[in-house]
């Protein structure tokens, strides 16, 4: 990958340079956010000409390393005013990595009121105006299937919807995957950092691209072997998420009582079959036609934790449908129909709005008074309004925070202004550490420790215990930075925590691929970089340890069926970034 | 004495996903599996009360007593 790729939006100038020696050996996240703490001011507005947006796929990314298939995307957040990593699959990460492209910056902003299309091929950058067609309220399932038959079948699409060109905090960017649908790089409102910019959607032309330079052939398929086999040997990652997807979560964090219920005021509920992963299962199952109880999101995924949900006659409803969605819908919200969960998440998907924000917005609102409890009826159209947007859609659009704020809530569960997912902190006490310190908001998948504290996988912690749970954090979120710059789906940390030699052919890849020879503590080392870069990029927009907190609500308000609190002290919160 | 189990995920396959059991005192999570004829190896959690437990662990009146499989998600 030898071309570092910036488009300037305010001068249309496109420049197309050798990757500055900085940045040569990182890739994924230690690329992105070192990129992002070395060249956007700090104190910038998220939405001005100061913020860039950059697209970079993982060190692994293209070559025939499983599940290596995914892509960085970062920048200034508009949600939290943090640096922000959004992860992603689709086909996006590997055409890039097969073009050469190290990294696609775009900066600056037009002074028109024109949106744009960046097209990049082997041989040529360019900016051409947006067809008319996909603007002004198109959906994204439309735009991706109108900009594949005018650009070819094969093409890669990132795309904002109708909530990025309208700038709101909780706006995604979508990505095509194999078939056409969406995945999305959800969390922290990057798609309206795109949309600022007036980039409606870039499209990847890869034809003429070649393979990934490898400099050990030999030596990285033996390892890539050895990684798929830790993988699939695996009952999490080599069967169980397969068979249920992420949905299966819900019936263990209930059986816990780490569900977060009714806007945070439960950790159990009853109706916990009717959205669970099994149920889901079932229903696809039972229902065929277009269903599939496992799909990957890029190729090269041998994990499948996606699906295709049908609707009664079969015909497909929506894709990637995840446990966290479903939760905030179907737990956090009340609504108990796993049909109209099924039907919000399409309709976020192909509004452009991360699905995790806007449904704990919409418990949140639920909680406010704006919606009634429970029902998705009001929910699914409430959210349709944000392609409009109404002022209810806007509401909605901006964000749990800003739900909690017009609704006059106490209770309004965020971290740096980033709705805080499926897991309660009072009763899986480690995620509540990740949540707190990630230098991205209230973020699971910065320090996923449900696994040692819940799942048993890689750990065994007492979830409602304080006992060890700041190192676990500390080493979880090190670990996952590092991770996040392989180009690696997260969920490879099923196959590898409890796998040495799993663990290693992860690290013997990247070695054989770049002729390194990378240590564990090697990587470690990176993980920890990345966190100190992005933790310096915070201190300077303003950020200091006392927003490392979590709400005050779950200091005081005990969560049943456990009734603990959260009271970890700030001392001891501030322990786990000690490193 | 009565207490309430729960199978989860792969477990539920042609068994029933919840059932009221009359047990004596003495019965451990690992006899209930073996007399549900799970074996052992296919459960990795075990849950009390909501409480993660061992296949050793002791039961009383009225406990709701959990089996999973390796399960995972994020
Ligand atoms: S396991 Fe799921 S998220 Fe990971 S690469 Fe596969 S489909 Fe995508």
């Amino acid at each position: 990958m030898n071309k570092f790729i910036r488009v300037n939006m305010s001068s249309g100038e496109i420049e197309i340079q050798a990757v500055p020696n900085q940045y040569i050996g990182l890739g994924g996240r230690a690329l992105t956010s070192s990129f992002v703490n070395d060249e956007v001011k700090p104190t910038c507005h998220p939405l001005g000409k100061n913020n860039k947006l950059i697209f970079a796929p993982g060190l692994l990314s293209g070559t025939s390393a499983p599940n290596s298939g995914r892509l960085s995307v970062g920048a200034k957040s508009p949600l939290t005013g943090t640096i922000k990593e959004c992860n992603t699959g689709g086909v996006f990460s590997q055409q890039m990595a097969k073009m050469g492209i190290k990294a696609l910056v775009i900066e600056g902003m037009p002074e028109d009121d024109k949106f744009y299309v960046i097209k990049v091929s082997m041989d040529n950058v360019a900016i051409e105006e947006a067809p008319v067609e996909i603007l002004g309220g198109c959906g994204n399932y439309d735009a991706i299937a109108f900009l594949t038959e005018k650009h070819g079948k094969n093409v890669g699409i990132a795309i904002v919807g109708p909530a990025g060109e309208h700038r709101l905090p909780s706006a995604n960017i979508s990505f095509k995957d194999p078939e056409g649908n969406i995945r999305s790089a959800g969390r922290g409102g990057l798609g309206a950092v795109m949309g600022s910019k007036k980039v409606k959607a870039v499209i990847l032309d890869d034809t003429g691209a070649g393979t990934v330079p490898i400099a050990e052939p030999e030596k990285f398929r033996a390892a890539a072997k050895v990684f798929a086999n830790a993988l699939l040997s695996h009952p999490v990652s080599g069967q169980g998420l397969a068979a249920y997807g992420t949905d299966v979560l819900v019936n263990i964090l209930n059986e816990a009582g780490g569900l977060p219920s009714y806007n945070f005021t439960q950790g159990r509920i009853d109706h916990n079959d009717i959205i669970s992963g099994e149920t889901m299962n079932a229903t696809i199952t039972e229902r065929g036609g277009d269903g599939k109880v496992s799909h990957g999101c890029h190729r090269g995924c041998i994990i499948k934790c996606s699906q295709w949900y049908p609707d009664k006659q079969g015909k497909y409803i929506t894709s990637g449908f995840e446990y966290e969605t479903i939760w905030a819908l179907g737990a956090d919200a009340g609504i108990k129909n796993l049909d109209l969960i099924a039907y919000a998440d399409r309709a976020m998907d192909d509004i452009g709005v991360d699905s995790i924000e806007v449904s704990v917005a919409v418990a949140t609102a639920m909680e406010g008074g704006l919606l009634p409890w429970g029902d998705g009826e009001a929910a699914l159209d409430a959210i349709k309004q944000i392609a409009v947007p109404t002022p209810l859609g806007r509401i909605l659009g901006g964000g749990c925070a800003v739900v909690g704020k017009v609704c006059g809530l106490y209770r309004t569960p965020v971290v740096k202004d980033q709705a805080i997912p499926a897991y309660d902190p009072r009763s899986v006490k480690g995620i509540g550490l990740t949540y707190a310190t990630t230098p991205m908001g209230a973020d699971h998948t910065a320090g996923y420790c449900v696994s040692g504290n819940i799942l048993k996988v890689g750990g065994d912690l007492d979830p409602l215990k304080k006992d060890g749970q700041i190192e676990y954090a500390r080493s979880m979120q090190i670990g996952t930075a590092a991770v996040d710059s392989t180009g690696m789906c997260l969920f490879v940390y099923f196959g590898i925590a409890d796998s040495p030699e799993g663990y290693q052919a992860l690290i013997d890849m990247i070695n054989a691929q770049y002729g390194l020879s990378l240590t564990s503590g090697d990587v470690d080392k990176l993980g920890e970089s990345v966190l100190k870069v992005e933790r310096d990029f915070n201190k300077r927009a303003g950020f200091t340890n006392a927003h490392d907190r979590l709400p005050e609500f779950f200091e005081y308000e005990a969560l049943p069926p456990h009734n603990q609190v959260w009271d970890f002290t700030p001392e001891e919160i501030d322990e786990v970034y000690n490193f | 004495m009565k207490i309430k189990v729960k199978l989860f995920a792969t477990l539920r396959e042609k068994r029933e996903k919840e059932m009221d059991l009359e047990i004596h005192e003495t019965t451990t999570p690992g006899d209930i599996l073996d007399l549900l004829g799970i074996p052992q190896s296919e459960v990795a959690i075990i849950m009390i009360n909501g409480r993660h437990s061992k296949l050793n662990a002791s039961l009383t009146e009225n406990d709701t007593l959990a089996f999973f499989p390796a399960v995972g998600g994020g």
